[in-house]
């Protein structure tokens, strides 16, 4: 699925939309980022309530496309400015790591 | 008279052993030299030391040389005041003397053996074709070796710039998650921009993220160290301390030290060590608690060793 695509499917708000029409079929659901590191595939959604800028340094790393917030978790400006340069785009949502796993589940026919 | 260092073949720097003997005094000394004949008196060589700002003045007839006559002389015969002798009555005649051929490191030990500061210098034919004094040397050393060392430093920058070798230094600092990643991020663009397999990219950004993390959670600070050739990324980190109580149990999956306030960013979760262990080809931890902590982490970029996805 696009990424593009998602970002307009999904129940939450775009914070910041990566220009590259990535290809994403995947999620990850987990708040230890050491976790993410070590399971996180490239081309992964990953859904986490960890609203700082270490997350865009290990989605990065990991090769992740987007970043959920759940819980509307406010994100501070100096992780939207890493996302925006390191082009990966970030949602925050409502609803929980549960509800957004499984709302993601649904878009991604897993 | 301060002592000229040992300028032996054994001890010398290659560079300056290569400049020295290289070097023939011919392009070293001074050519066509001021020069006075024997019945010249000395009040002409008193004038022509003073014109010239030279100590020193080879006694020659149409190139055949007879002797030297320097400002000590000069001095001597000032005391006496018998300016109207000529300079044959008052030169050292048996004089050193340099060929022109030679390399410079025989001028150079030649001005270590005698205490004259300057030697003329003869051609094959044994005529005088020039002087050569501590300053020419020192001149043409000077000049010489600023061409060595522009030489090197050009090609230390060639070095740099091509290809995926790279080696670089980045400093962590104590709870600094604001530029946490910073190093491991730089290295990863770097070995995508050289088209390194991602899996082993993903390998080198597991280890090399854990380890620079651990030192930003848990260390008062400290360097992480790349070394990248073609054949592997060799990730060296050091810290100033506090140093591991017990490494087994640091490097047990799940076992943490982490407060609190580190959980709650989503660190110490126990995971850091084993992380990096799992993904490194050559993995080696020393800690000393009081001292700090030492690790080193390799990952072969020419085969894949470790088999399972990173």
């Amino acid at each position: 699925m696009k990424l593009t695509e998602i970002a307009t499917t999904g129940n939450w708000e775009t914070l910041q939309n990566a220009s590259a029409d990535a290809d994403v079929n995947r999620a990850y659901t987990s708040d230890l980022l050491s976790d993410v590191m070590a399971h996180a595939h490239d081309s992964d959604i990953l859904i986490t309530i960890q609203a700082h800028n270490n997350t865009v340094a290990v989605a990065s790393l990991a090769g992740v496309q987007a970043i959920v917030i759940c819980n509307d978790r406010p994100v501070p400006g100096d992780m939207l400015a890493s996302a925006q340069k390191e082009n990966i785009a970030l949602f925050r949502t409502k609803a929980n790591q549960f509800e957004t796993s499984c709302m993601v589940g649904k878009m991604l026919e897993v | 008279m301060n002592r000229l260092p040992d300028l032996s073949l054994e001890t010398s720097p290659l560079t300056l052993v290569e400049v020295i003997y290289s070097t023939a005094i011919r392009d070293v000394m001074s050519a066509d030299p001021i020069v006075v004949t024997r019945d010249t008196p000395m009040s002409t060589v008193q004038q022509r030391m003073r014109d010239h700002g030279v100590s020193g003045l080879p006694v020659a007839e149409e190139g055949r040389l007879f002797g030297i006559i320097s400002v000590h002389d000069l001095i001597e015969i000032l005391q006496q005041g018998k300016l109207h002798m000529p300079v044959s009555d008052c030169m050292t005649e048996r004089v050193v003397t340099l060929e022109e051929e030679m390399p410079l490191s025989m001028a150079i030990s030649t001005f270590s053996k005698y205490p004259y500061g300057r030697f003329p210098v003869l051609n094959a034919a044994q005529r005088l074709t020039g002087i050569i004094t501590v300053r020419d040397i020192n001149v043409s050393l000077v000049n010489r070796l600023l061409q060595q060392v522009s030489k090197f430093e050009s090609m230390l920058d060639s070095e740099v710039t091509p290809g995926l070798a790279l080696n670089r230094v980045f400093q962590t600092r104590k709870h600094d998650f604001e530029n946490g990643g910073k190093a491991s991020t730089t290295i990863k663009k770097h070995l995508v921009e050289h088209h390194v397999d991602r899996s082993l990219v993903k390998r080198v950004a597991i280890a090399s993220y854990e380890l620079e993390m651990n030192q930003v959670v848990h260390s008062i600070g400290g360097t992480i160290s790349y070394r990248i050739t073609p054949e592997a990324v060799e990730i060296l980190v050091q810290d100033r301390g506090p140093g591991i109580a017990n490494v087994d149990n640091a490097l047990t999956e799940g076992f943490t030290t982490a407060d609190d306030w580190i959980k709650s960013l989503g660190f110490g979760a126990g995971l850091g060590l084993p992380n990096a262990k799992r993904v490194s080809d050559i993995f080696f931890i020393h800690s000393e608690p009081g001292v700090g902590t030492t690790v080193k982490a390799v990952i072969h970029l020419q085969k894949q060793t470790k088999e399972q996805e990173a």
